[in-house]
């Protein structure tokens, strides 16, 4: 009797049982984890700041020592790093990251950020689009010319940005290539002939990326027995390579692109930089320049969260697109 | 019968002393590991090429101080990296035969600097190199074998490889004081987790194979497990590592400078050379030129040896 009035209530509590253990929401809560010890530590670690830069620069000119020493302790600077934190991290619920103490003094960090994110945001889809498109071409000519001309060029190309530091190619083709054009050198919100460079100098590093991942990864997925044996039935090349084999060799890509989407929100600090684009990467570079630590606590928080946010999004968007994370999910292995 | 029983004699079972000389004819092969990778590397025209050219610009530059220093009143020559004269005819020259790579803004000879700047470079890679493997080693030795280990280094492994890597170099070198070695604790501060993930893998996926469970059950002692079945697996990744990490540091310390957190403005190294040359570009592109093709030359070579070696080393490639 006492059994029978046990099993009716019991299904749902399993359902709850499976939901909690399965790897959706283990690994949602460890993503949540991951982001509150990450802005801890930011934070802890940002306490060490040069102290000038929590003054706007009149500021710390006219005031003595002790009334420093009050304004940091008034402004939740100084004291105990756990409580601050705590402090902070309310003020960020309620979406106040604080202010700006130099490149725009007293203006609160939400408002520059909202001004600045839509040009990074731009810039960034634009060049993943491009990336991707260019990026899977070449590396599906890599595979299947392997060993070939193509297959060489392509490797030059991906050796030569990966090893040479981006900084000298992107400055050279930017001198060069606005040279030759005879177009402006820099940015401009009212030319398009400016909009070009910045976008194709963004996706050459992620050209290359895709290119040479993509290419191992059809290596690889092709000397697999089951392509053999689709090769022996007589399945026509084409098929084998756009059913078979490129679609297996996407499922591990498919991990990196939310990342990439959300870290375009964080812009390229070496191309907004000299191209003078008003987004996210040059503002870092400008407040580190300037010593302005509210906005380098912002960004660099923004950033790490967008980091951690990205490898998450991308281990969901796995869970959908391959079948075989779910099984490994459930037998607790690994 | 009794010819079996006089076969079976009492001696048969008597103990046999262990004679290496005797082992070693069963269990003899011609293979060696070192010798199979040195020919596989060198079998490609590409990487002998590479790795000569490599060698010889990393020990010019460490040998480029005592050839100036050796010369009659250095200090007071263009041998000397940071010798100028207050002489505005000295400023800006182009390439000639007293000044190979030209004089910069100042005076200073280019090609004197690029050298120095070359080895502080490299001597930045090789720290940075050697720190990351180290700890990579050590800990991913650790991570693969301690079980308990696991969970924890992952979770480590998860909340820190999750920040992008320029936070962290940012980060460091905004709060402490740029400097030498500011740089090698930014960049050494994630480098060795990624480092010890490898080995980890590596590691556990020795551990469990067959052939070694097999040498295990045998008897083989710890030492020549050590020597024989982990041991060259590992070197290999190490040197790869290094390899890598080495053109990686080089080209994070011209970011750095860039974004002005690299090494001070007083200290010769390639970042700063670039990002001086790149002001003065347009008017005198030889500034930014010489060291720029010397630099890449560097990191190109060992990218590529690494990458070639890793090869090299895996004894699946071997013939």
């Amino acid at each position: 009797m006492a059994t029978a009035q046990k099993k009716t209530p019991a299904k749902p509590r399993t359902r709850m049982k499976r939901f909690f253990q399965s790897y959706g929401f283990r690994r949602s809560w460890q993503s949540a984890l991951t982001v509150f010890l990450v802005l801890f530590f930011v934070f802890v670690l940002l306490r060490l700041m040069p102290i000038e830069g929590y003054f706007t620069r009149q500021d710390y000119e006219i005031m003595t020592e002790a009334q420093r020493a009050d304004y940091l302790e008034e402004n939740g600077i100084t004291g105990n790093p756990v409580v601050l934190f705590f402090r902070f991290l309310g003020n960020l619920f309620r979406g106040d990251l604080g202010m700006s103490f130099r490149i725009q003094p007293n203006v609160e960090i939400t408002r520059i950020l909202s001004e600045k994110i839509p040009y990074s945001l731009m810039f960034g889809i634009a060049s993943m689009g491009i990336s991707l498109f260019f990026g899977f071409a070449l590396g599906m000519a890599m595979a299947h010319y392997k060993d070939r001309l193509v297959d060489g060029a392509g490797t030059l190309y991906v050796v030569v940005v990966r090893a040479v530091p981006s900084l000298i190619y992107l400055f050279l083709i930017q001198i060069w290539v606005t040279g030759f054009f005879n177009i402006p050198m820099t940015y401009s919100s009212k030319d398009p002939s400016t909009w070009f460079l910045p976008v194709i100098s963004l996706s050459l590093a992620s050209i290359a990326w895709y290119a040479i991942w993509l290419r191992r990864f059809m290596v690889d997925e092709e000397n697999k027995d089951y392509v053999k044996f689709a090769k022996a039935k007589g399945v026509p090349q084409k098929r084998i390579i756009s059913g078979h084999v490129l679609r297996n060799a996407l499922v591990p890509l498919a991990q990196y692109i939310p990342l990439q989407l959300l870290l375009t929100i964080s812009g390229s600090l070496i191309i907004e930089s000299i191209y003078s684009i008003p987004g996210m990467g040059g503002l870092l570079i400008e407040a580190i320049k300037e010593k302005d630590n509210g906005l380098v606590q912002s960004l660099v928080m923004l950033f790490s969260v967008l980091g951690v946010l990205g490898v998450y999004l991308g281990d969901m968007l796995m869970l959908l697109v391959d079948p075989r994370i779910k099984l490994a999910g459930k037998t607790d292995g690994e | 019968m009794l010819n079996l029983k006089m076969k079976l004699s009492e001696e048969l079972f008597d103990r046999v002393d262990f004679d290496e000389t005797r082992s070693e004819k069963v269990a003899f092969s011609n293979y060696s590991y070192w010798r199979s990778t040195v020919r596989t590397f060198f079998k490609y025209k590409v990487s002998t090429v590479l790795f000569v050219v490599m060698v010889s610009f990393a020990s010019f530059s460490f040998l480029f101080p005592f050839i100036a220093q050796a010369m009659p009143e250095w200090e007071e020559s263009y041998y000397n990296p940071n010798y100028f004269m207050l002489d505005a005819g000295t400023f800006n020259k182009p390439p000639s035969e007293q000044h190979w790579f030209g004089t910069d803004a100042i005076g200073r000879d280019i090609w004197a600097r690029t050298w120095y700047g070359t080895r502080t470079s490299l001597l930045l890679g090789f720290t940075i190199a050697f720190f990351d493997v180290t700890l990579g080693l050590l800990a991913g030795a650790l991570w693969g074998y301690v079980k308990r280990m696991d969970r924890l280094m992952t979770e480590v492994y998860n909340v820190m490889t999750n920040i992008p890597m320029t936070v962290y170099l940012v980060l460091f070198t905004y709060i402490l004081k740029p400097g030498f070695w500011t740089i090698v604790l930014a960049m050494c501060f994630t480098g060795w987790l990624s480092i010890a993930r490898f080995i980890r893998n590596k590691v556990l996926a020795i551990r469990e194979s067959e052939y070694n469970i097999a040498s295990h059950c045998l008897g083989t002692p710890l030492r020549r497990i050590l020597t024989r079945n982990i041991f060259p697996f590992l070197v290999s990744i190490v040197i790869m590592q290094v390899a890598l990490t080495i053109p990686y540091s080089i080209g994070s310390e011209v970011f750095l400078g860039f974004i002005g957190l690299g090494l001070p403005v007083d200290q010769v190294s390639l970042g700063n050379l670039i990002n001086q040359g790149r002001a003065t570009f347009e008017i005198f592109p030889y500034q930014l030129i010489f060291p720029t093709v010397i630099l890449s030359f560097v990191t190109v070579a060992f990218y590529i040896v690494g990458n070639k070696f890793a090869d090299a080393a895996d004894p699946r490639n071997h013939v």
